[in-house]
């Protein structure tokens, strides 16, 4: 047997702990959310600032509760990530009580109920979200026209805490649907996808809306350093992305007038966010190579069901969170052969 | 045709029977702390659910309707559901001995679940015809099998985990029950009406 000389030793196995790996997700995280905070002001990392202070006090809180090290849990980063994804899903003009509420129920329920880190079974930060969107609707679809709206950090802080825009400022007239949402909402009355698209130069462009291709587009770059660094696994993303440009072509092809393009729906809301950094946790993903597949897959098919015939302008977060409903089920009908074992058994 | 399609992914998804309009608690509960029984359990509850939405229906146009006598559709269709539960059951003893140990109980407790009740009496309201109360009926217990089965396999997952101690047993089973309501609200719109 001959092994190809491709390292040289010693052979020194990277240190494979939480630690890392949640701070290799922060860091692959930065350049969308760059992007997100260039588009949509400085409200987003307002919103993250928000969710990590509740969760990190909600997880301090808990391991307190429980009698258990509270500094390794809070060391390793988890919950910080929890924090971060959720922040990033928030509307960018949010009052401080809705990033607070879900990152509370996020850590509180969702996660240490089942007994905190690697038990639970829903993603927490899309329960926080989904808890969130069903709660809140009118807080929750109110986001700013990409290019930040004019407002700089402090009055985003005065809306934050005390409610208050500048003088002379509405919030209905500073917030607007997504283009996932505006999208929809032409569809539904009938008109054509292309002519409502040019109908709006300030929100769609060529591929996706204004904005959002740049965050997407970072985001998939940060994913697939993840990839790279082998601590996402691919078939999640390749099956959810597959599957859903893959409906959305068909549906396209069908009929192009009422259906987005798939490129629309890849570089378009949460897709790439939720591709590489939500359904890739480990803890809540499937985790046997053919189940990755199928649970990756599903949730494709879900979000184009949900986007494109549901109630809800995105359907990342309920995606996730139904297919997390399957993963025990998945697991248990997809276990690998074990070595030895004869098929048909 | 289309109809029929809208009526299975209601009632399925949208309105899902446990999730969404909370009937059948008690077998969601009590049946799903193995995959196996809750199997058993998703199997039998659709033939009967199925079968019991049908003969309600046969009931009341043909013989309450006619006699003028709906005021005691309730009743009768209580009787309806345990005959046919209790058919179930016979047929069930005599072709899978084996099934029949592992329902033990809970084959009787169909008669109990409200969801079987609540099908009949919701496709008198709705004013179903013969198949669409077949096709309501059967929607129904493919939902009601779907969320169980899944329910069961998260439950076993979920007895391995550390749970802390005020929350064991059917306190976090519920706190799963309720996470996955919220996932099912994803559902919400895809059938207008």
């Amino acid at each position: 047997m001959r092994f190809e000389p491709r390292h040289s030793s010693p052979h020194l196995a990277p240190v494979g702990n939480v630690g890392r790996l949640m701070f290799a997700v922060v860091a692959a995280l930065v350049p969308g959310t760059a992007a997100a905070a260039w588009f949509f002001g400085p409200g987003v990392l307002v919103n993250m600032a928000w969710c990590a202070a509740t969760a990190l006090a909600a997880e301090a809180a808990v391991l307190r509760l429980r009698q258990r090290p509270v500094r390794p849990a809070l060391a390793d980063g988890s919950a910080l990530v929890t924090a971060l994804l959720l922040g990033l899903a928030l509307p960018p003009l949010a009052p401080w009580w809705l990033p607070v509420i879900g990152a509370a129920f996020a850590i509180v329920v969702a996660k240490h109920l089942y007994g905190g880190l690697g038990y639970n079974p829903f993603n927490p930060a899309m329960a926080g979200y989904a808890l969130l969107l069903v709660s809140f609707p009118r807080e929750m679809v109110a986001w700013l026209p990409p290019g930040d709206g004019g407002l700089d950090l402090s009055a985003v802080l005065h809306y934050s805490l005390a409610g208050t825009l500048p003088p002379g400022a509405t919030l209905d007239a500073l917030t607007q649907a997504t283009p996932l949402d505006t999208l929809r909402t032409q569809i539904g009355l009938g008109r054509p996808v292309a002519e409502a698209m040019a109908s709006r130069p300030d929100l769609f462009a060529r591929v996706g809306g204004v904005g959002w291709v740049w965050i997407n587009g970072l985001f998939l770059l940060g994913g697939l350093w993840l990839l790279w660094r082998r601590i996402a696994a691919w078939q999640i993303p390749a099956a959810m992305l597959g599957a859903l440009g893959l409906l959305a072509l068909v549906f396209w092809l069908l009929d192009p007038a009422r259906h987005a393009p798939p490129l629309f729906h890849l570089f378009s809301g949460a897709t790439m966010l939720g591709a590489f950094f939500i359904a890739t946790d480990p803890v809540t993903a499937s985790t046997t190579p053919r189940g990755r597949l199928v649970y990756g897959a599903g949730i494709g098919v879900l979000i184009y069901v949900i986007r494109t015939w549901g109630g809800y302008p995105d359907g990342v977060a309920f995606a996730v969170l139904l297919m997390n409903m399957a993963v025990p089920t998945i697991d248990h009908y997809t276990r690998p052969r074990v070595f030895g074992e004869e098929k048909g058994r | 045709m289309t109809d029929l399609a809208l009526i299975l992914v209601s009632t399925i998804l949208v309105n899902n029977f446990v999730l969404v309009k909370f009937l059948g608690l008690c077998p969601f509960m009590g049946v799903s702390r193995k995959l196996e029984t809750a199997t058993g359990m998703a199997l039998a509850t659709t033939f009967v659910l199925t079968l019991s939405s049908v003969t309600s229906y046969l009931a009341d146009t043909y013989l309450l309707a006619p006699l003028g006598l709906e005021y005691l559709r309730t009743i009768t269709f209580i009787l309806v559901i345990a005959v046919v539960v209790q058919f179930t059951e016979m047929v069930v003893r005599k072709t899978s001995p084996l099934l029949y140990q592992v329902l033990g109980i809970f084959l009787p407790l169909i008669t109990t679940n409200c969801a079987v009740l609540g099908v009949a009496l919701l496709n008198v309201q709705t004013r179903h015809g013969f198949v669409e109360s077949a096709v309501y009926g059967f929607g129904a217990a493919v939902g009601f099998s779907l969320v169980l089965i899944l329910f069961a396999a998260m439950r076993e997952r979920i007895n391995a985990a550390d749970v802390p101690a005020p929350f064991r047993g059917a306190s976090i089973a519920l706190v799963t029950a309720g996470l996955m309501s919220i996932a099912f609200m994803g559902f919400s719109g895809l059938v207008k009406g």
